[in-house]
């Protein structure tokens, strides 16, 4: 079974089509494994090589990989909520509600969202703290640092905006707060607060704006952001390790 | 065709311009950076002018508030439609914002405490508007109100006077 399951996959390798897309041979030499990451759109931003001692759960706890796994949950299940509402006062109440008590699966793929956006929050704070204390900011990382930090705050928008959206009294509430906050600001702050509502009443503008902020606007900047993020960890020369832990494994 | 006999002889080697001479490419350089600012800049105050609505749909800031006989003396009302306290005292009507100035939320009237309080982070008022206690940086403002010419009440949000100001009816 092994052996004619090995030798169709050794045909399909041989296709011509397979060659097409994939245009290099099997990656069994250094050499050939590192032209397959180089060669690949999705993995090229990674390290060819990382040191054994990066790979340890002590070394970052694996938060930034945790984050953008829950990225990618929150993109999905966001994609999928939103066959289902329509960013409009009242109808995104009650497609919420809908959600929660009609649609199959609704209440699954909505508590899915909500709990994986609290837990990127959460898991993007200890990934800055835990790269703090490493020292993971000091040079070579300074830029990838800042990128992280404005990750952060691209983060807590994604959250701040999407907290709307069910325009239940909490989200009324919460964003009135909110952009009372924003108007406190000097000079700008009142025409901010504008801005970012449509009028001066927390409406239908600011529903809809808050709704094109969480699904276009924001993840746009993430993705873009968190691309960099990755290829500079690469530049940048891997993870800080620590000199105590240096023990000459590579 | 391929003879290099009758190729044609390469331009000379450009002389760099004497002293601070702008070459060419510096100058196209300048003029292309330089349009793409200003279509920047213009870009900029054109979206900003798409993003502040011209028409909104809101409650209109200026509201008659209906016949003073509606008010009895002594009353607190609020309008929740406007978000007003229109008081009657003895000495006359004047009309309390019901927005908490500290964050925003809409305050309450308590008759047995005599107080306006706010449900969200625990800010009290005197029925005036006075600050009782905080977290609320200001008292509750005062708004212009007025009677029309058929003898209605009319608030002015827009315009907040002192609250010393009272209308006597």
């Amino acid at each position: 079974m092994a052996t004619s399951l090995h030798s169709a996959l050794q045909n399909l390798r041989d296709t011509k089509v397979w060659k097409s897309i994939f245009r290099r041979g099997p990656a069994n030499t250094n050499r050939t494994r590192s032209l397959a990451v180089f060669g690949n759109l999705f993995l090229h931003w990674l390290p060819v090589k990382v040191r054994e001692k990066s790979l340890r759960v002590r070394a970052s706890y694996y938060l930034g990989s945790i984050s953008f796994i829950l990225f990618i949950v929150l993109f999905v299940t966001g994609i999928l909520l939103m066959f289902y509402y329509h960013p409009a006062a009242p109808q995104a109440y009650r497609d919420m509600k809908d959600l929660q008590f009609v649609v199959s699966n609704g209440v699954f793929l909505r508590n899915l969202h909500r709990l994986a956006a609290h837990l990127m929050v959460f898991a993007v704070f200890w990934h800055m703290f835990h790269v703090f204390y490493r020292g993971g900011y000091k040079p070579p990382h300074e830029f990838n640092w800042v990128i992280g930090v404005v990750l952060l705050l691209v983060t807590l928008f994604l959250s701040y905006t999407g907290y709307l959206l069910p325009w239940d009294q909490l989200a009324f509430w919460a964003v009135t707060v909110g952009t009372n906050i924003i108007s406190a600001m000097p000079v700008v702050g009142n025409k901010i607060r504008f801005l970012l509502l449509g009028g001066n009443i927390v409406g239908e503008n600011a529903l809809l704006r808050f709704y094109v902020l969480h699904i276009v606007i924001l993840p746009l900047v993430a993705s873009l952001l968190i691309g960099i993020h990755f290829w500079r960890v690469q530049k940048d020369g891997g993870l800080t390790v620590k000199p105590k832990e240096d023990d000459g494994k590579e | 065709m391929s003879d290099p006999k009758h190729l044609p002889a390469p331009d000379p080697p450009r002389a760099a311009p004497a002293g601070d001479a702008m070459t060419r490419r510096d100058f196209l350089n300048q003029l292309t950076l330089g349009s793409l600012g200003i279509a920047g800049l213009g870009s900029v105050a054109v979206t900003y002018q798409f993003f502040s609505p011209n028409v909104l749909f809101e409650p209109s800031p200026t509201f008659r508030a209906g016949n003073p006989d509606l008010y009895p003396v002594h009353s607190v009302t609020f309008l929740q439609e406007q978000l007003v306290y229109i008081v009657r005292m003895p000495e006359g009507f004047y009309a309390v914002s019901a927005v908490c100035t500290h964050l925003g939320c809409i305050t309450q009237w308590k008759p047995d405490a005599d107080m306006i309080a706010c449900p969200c982070h625990g800010s009290k008022f005197k029925v005036d508007g006075t600050k009782i206690e905080g977290p609320a940086p200001r008292p509750l403002p005062h708004f212009a109100i007025s009677l029309t010419a058929d003898g209605e009440l009319l608030v002015d949000k827009l315009q907040e006077i002192r609250p010393a100001q009272v209308l006597k009816v």
